[in-house]
Order: C-alpha cells, then structure tokens, then sequence
C-alpha cells in the first residue's frame, strides 16, 4: 500500500465509497474537523467497536462538562516511507490535553478521542493508570509526534 | 506564599501535607501532588505523559 494514501486517508482527501458529512465549507479546501477528547471511568467498556461518543460511563465532576474539552490540532498528518514496501502516516494533537480545576473522585482511566465535527464519530482510545483528580487538574501530554511515537500510526511492513 | 487551589478554596502551601508520587511504564510516565489538610485530601493534580500511541497496520493484497 502507497504511504501517501495512508496520508490521504487521515485528512480525508480520498473517497472510495459513498459517506455522508457535515459539510466542511469548501468541496475543494475543507476545514479541519473539530477533535474532542473524554474522559472515562475505569469501570467503562470503550474499545475497537466503539463508533461514536456516548455519555454513558463519562466522568462526572466539578467543572467537567460532559463531552470533555476540544484538542488543539495545529500539527498536520505526516507520510513517510520507511522502505519500498513500508511506510507510517501519523498525527499527533499538538498541545497538552488539560482538564482545569476540577474533581473527579470516580476512577477513570481511559480517554476517548472524537470528531466533533462529524457527527461524534469514534478516532481513538488510550489507556493509562486509573486516577482521581480532587480540585486539581489533570494534564494529559502526547507522545511526540514521529513515525514511532505518534498517537494515531497507520502503517505498512 | 504560594496557593493551592483546595476543595475548601484557595489555601497557604504551608498550611498543608503536600504528597507526591509517581509512576513509569512503557505507556506512560506519571506524576501526582496531592495536598491534604488534617487527614483529609483537599487537592489531587495528576499528569499523564503518554508515551506512544497504538500503531494500526494497513494491509493490501501485494505491492505492486
């Protein structure tokens, strides 16, 4: 499989069937979509076969409003050949996911990352130790963004 | 004289048992401050640094 199709894939810039989108204002120069990020209870079920957000297993807390905060994305999809025959598209958020001064007593242990812009559809979901945060703030950090690291990878062998 | 933001309001650093701890694995690296008053957790700060992200592999028929 060609690198750059991968690439493509991850901004949307090929189309090899039918779908239905909220417009993203020009056919030919579209906007980026929006990407939000939640955060889930330890006792949640999210995995491959989740497609969409749903509120069902959030946290709930002081000043936590429920479909979490917005992800900065000001990095652009990268393609890059690794051999002639392999190759990794990736993206990583490029700022620090942070919830501000809030309490969440209830174990979570899991964020969920979506497209706000397309109907809620499904991206990713990353796991890490259970936590609680208490009138404090929790501060998620990405990976650095490269062809081993980065926090979404499509890649060929 | 430093504050930290408690569930009894903003409170004097020097009023309070500050904790810290950590933790390391191939997911993440971990860090926590947690502020307690006379027994009672009063603030919980956690940072998570994820290390990487899962790869998804793609998969054509050949290369050709």
């Amino acid at each position: 499989m060609c690198t750059s199709f991968m690439g493509d894939l991850l901004v949307g810039a090929q189309q090899l069937s039918t779908v239905t989108l909220t417009s993203r204002g020009s056919l030919t120069a579209p906007t980026t979509d929006t990407v939000k990020a939640a955060l889930y209870l330890a006792s949640a079920t999210l995995n491959a076969s989740t497609t969409v957000y749903s509120s069902t297993g959030e946290v709930t807390g002081t000043n936590y409003v429920a479909g979490g905060v917005t992800v900065t994305n000001a990095n652009a999809v990268t393609a890059t050949n690794s051999s002639t025959t392999a190759g990794v598209a990736y993206w990583t958020p490029s700022a620090s996911i942070v919830y501000t001064n809030v309490t969440l007593t209830t174990a979570f242990d899991c964020v969920f990352l979506y497209n706000s812009t397309q109907g809620n559809k499904a991206i990713s979901v990353h796991t890490f130790g259970s936590q609680t945060v208490t009138a404090g703030t929790f501060t998620l950090t990405m990976p650095a963004s490269t062809t081993s690291t980065a926090l979404i990878r499509l890649a060929t062998t | 004289m430093a504050l930290v933001n408690t569930t009894h309001g903003e409170m004097d650093e020097s009023l309070l048992e500050k904790r810290e701890g950590s933790l390391d694995n191939d997911i993440e690296t971990t860090t926590w401050t947690e502020y307690w008053l006379n027994g009672e957790l009063v603030h919980r700060s956690v940072h998570v640094s994820l290390k990487t992200g899962p790869a998804l592999f793609a998969e054509a028929a050949s290369f050709d």
